[in-house]
């Protein structure tokens, strides 16, 4: 039963939110409607898993001093510092307590997360170019096709390759809106068709590897 | 000859480093503002807007984080400059948790040259909610149930300017600041498709071609593509802002990949064709 009262509770949510999408009536509807909440509140309890889970895993790290068991210490009091200035200080009604702006935890975010996350993502840059660099390189006809309408839409796509050439956006959008539009249409046909064959095979239980064991 | 060309293949990456930092740092510190044309994305996107009459409640969801910032960020507030200097009622929410105060930073800074509008009654902010495509598609159903509160605690149904507000079909059109999943895909794969409600998207320029299809068949009434779209958006608006000032990083930082890219297959050539050359020798 361990198994198959979780397929049950899978093919009828499943079908359910198939059946809704065919049958767009007003009291079928407030059925569904229901059940979307439920959706939002277990998502929503998926948080608390996550952070149980979190501190499980990172607990046991410290406790037998891991591999970089000091960083897994700065997460957990991390976390906690940002629940109790976000959460507990606003119902506690301490001030500067909330998730708001002129709040500590808005200022944590805006001077510790946004900076980390900005300055993560902006390395992105150098290492594109690195890789660029080294992956386009003209080894077969393939590669060189690819190398060439890269640099086409690169430079493009920015207002110099207009400066160059005053046809570059046009050109630049042609390659958008034929080649690219008819691959990338492929791919999201193939890819569609793919999700909807598993999902079928989920909801009448073929494919059992999300329930985890063997 | 052969020992230079063999190290400029191998080139050290910290080299290329240097060089996309000086190209992206002078130009922001000493900006040209070289010109651009406006591509067709783009002036779909203003037009939705323009072809409103005032207003009319327009749904912005701002799903992005500090780390798509650059690219989004100035989108974002070109959207909402552009919808209350028409008029409109802009009603925003996040489905990403780590936006809600970039999306709110957002609407103050535009609020600077709107000191009339009232949070309220021409502007909403309905918060994050999590539950992704869930959410989506619960607000095509019953928008006051799926976000009973604003993100100031207030009831929705006490709030002026959700009153008339059920679902999509009281929403005149739907802008989605997209910086991944759930983002654009979502909307139109949840919510387009299944309630008909015209959507436009402003989203980083990696994910841009994935939604050109979207504009193809008519799903999507417009697209900003990344900071250039952004930057040609400011430019229809004709109010420029940081991204037309990040133009001509992004357009010398461009330049200097392709000379990379150009020199690197150079070397590739010549150290190649050098090898070729001693074995047929020997």
């Amino acid at each position: 039963m361990r198994r198959e009262i979780p397929i049950a509770i899978c093919f009828l949510f499943g079908i359910s939110f198939i059946l809704e999408y065919f049958i767009p009536h007003e009291g079928v509807l407030s059925i569904f409607e229901t059940i979307r909440q439920w959706a939002i509140i277990v998502i929503a309890f998926a948080y608390v898993l996550g952070i149980a889970n979190l501190l499980r895993i990172n607990y046991h790290v410290v406790q037998r001093k891991q591999r970089d068991w000091p960083y897994k210490i700065i997460l957990m009091a991390s976390l906690f510092f940002m629940i109790t200035v976000g959460i507990v200080f606003d119902i506690l009604g301490v001030g500067l307590g909330g998730i708001g702006e002129g709040t500590i935890f808005g200022w944590v975010y805006y001077h510790a997360q946004y900076p980390l996350q900005s300055t993560m993502f902006a390395l992105l840059a150098f290492f594109i170019a690195s890789a660029a660099f080294r992956a386009f390189r003209i080894r077969t006809f393939q590669a060189s096709l690819l190398a060439v309408t890269a640099l086409f839409v690169m430079i493009g796509r920015v207002p110099v390759g207009e400066s160059l050439w005053a046809g570059f956006p046009d050109f630049t959008e042609w390659i958008m809106n034929v080649p690219q539009l008819a691959g990338k249409r492929a791919i999201m046909i193939g890819a569609a068709l793919g999700a909807i064959s598993t999902a079928l095979k989920v909801l009448t239980g073929l494919e059992r590897t999300y329930l985890g064991g063997e | 000859m052969r020992k230079f060309l063999e190290k400029l293949e191998r080139l050290d990456r910290r080299v290329i480093f240097i060089f996309i930092g000086f190209s992206i740092a002078l130009p922001l510190l000493f900006p040209v503002y070289t010109d651009f044309s406006v591509t067709a994305p783009v002036e779909g996107f203003y037009n939705a807007i323009e072809e409103l009459p005032p207003g009319s409640k327009v749904l912005v969801s701002c799903d992005y984080d500090p780390g798509s910032m650059p690219e989004l960020f100035p989108m974002n507030i070109a959207v909402f400059h552009h919808l209350l200097s028409r008029g409109h009622k802009v009603i925003m929410m996040q489905l990403w948790a780590t936006g809600t105060l970039l999306a709110e930073r957002a609407m103050t800074e535009v609020l600077e040259d709107f000191p009339e509008k009232i949070y309220g009654e021409d502007w909403v902010n309905l918060g994050f909610k999590e539950g992704r495509e869930v959410v989506m598609v619960s607000m095509g159903t019953n928008i006051p149930k799926t976000f009973p509160t604003d993100s100031r605690g207030t009831k929705v149904e006490e709030i002026p300017i959700m009153q008339g507000v059920t679902n999509f079909d009281d929403v005149a059109l739907l802008m989605n600041v997209s910086g991944g999943l759930p983002g654009t895909k979502e909307w139109v794969l949840q919510v387009q498709s299944r309630y008909g409600v015209k959507l436009g998207s402003g989203c980083t320029a990696v994910s841009a071609p994935e939604f050109y299809p979207y504009i193809q068949s008519g799903q999507l009434v417009g697209l900003l593509g990344g900071m250039k779209g952004a930057a040609e958006y400011e430019k229809l608006l004709g109010r420029p802002g940081t991204a037309q000032r990040g133009m001509d990083a992004q357009s010398v930082s461009h330049i200097v990949v392709f000379l990379f890219i150009f020199i690197g297959n150079v070397a590739y050539f010549a150290v190649k064709g050098k090898k070729k050359r001693l074995q047929v020798s020997r």
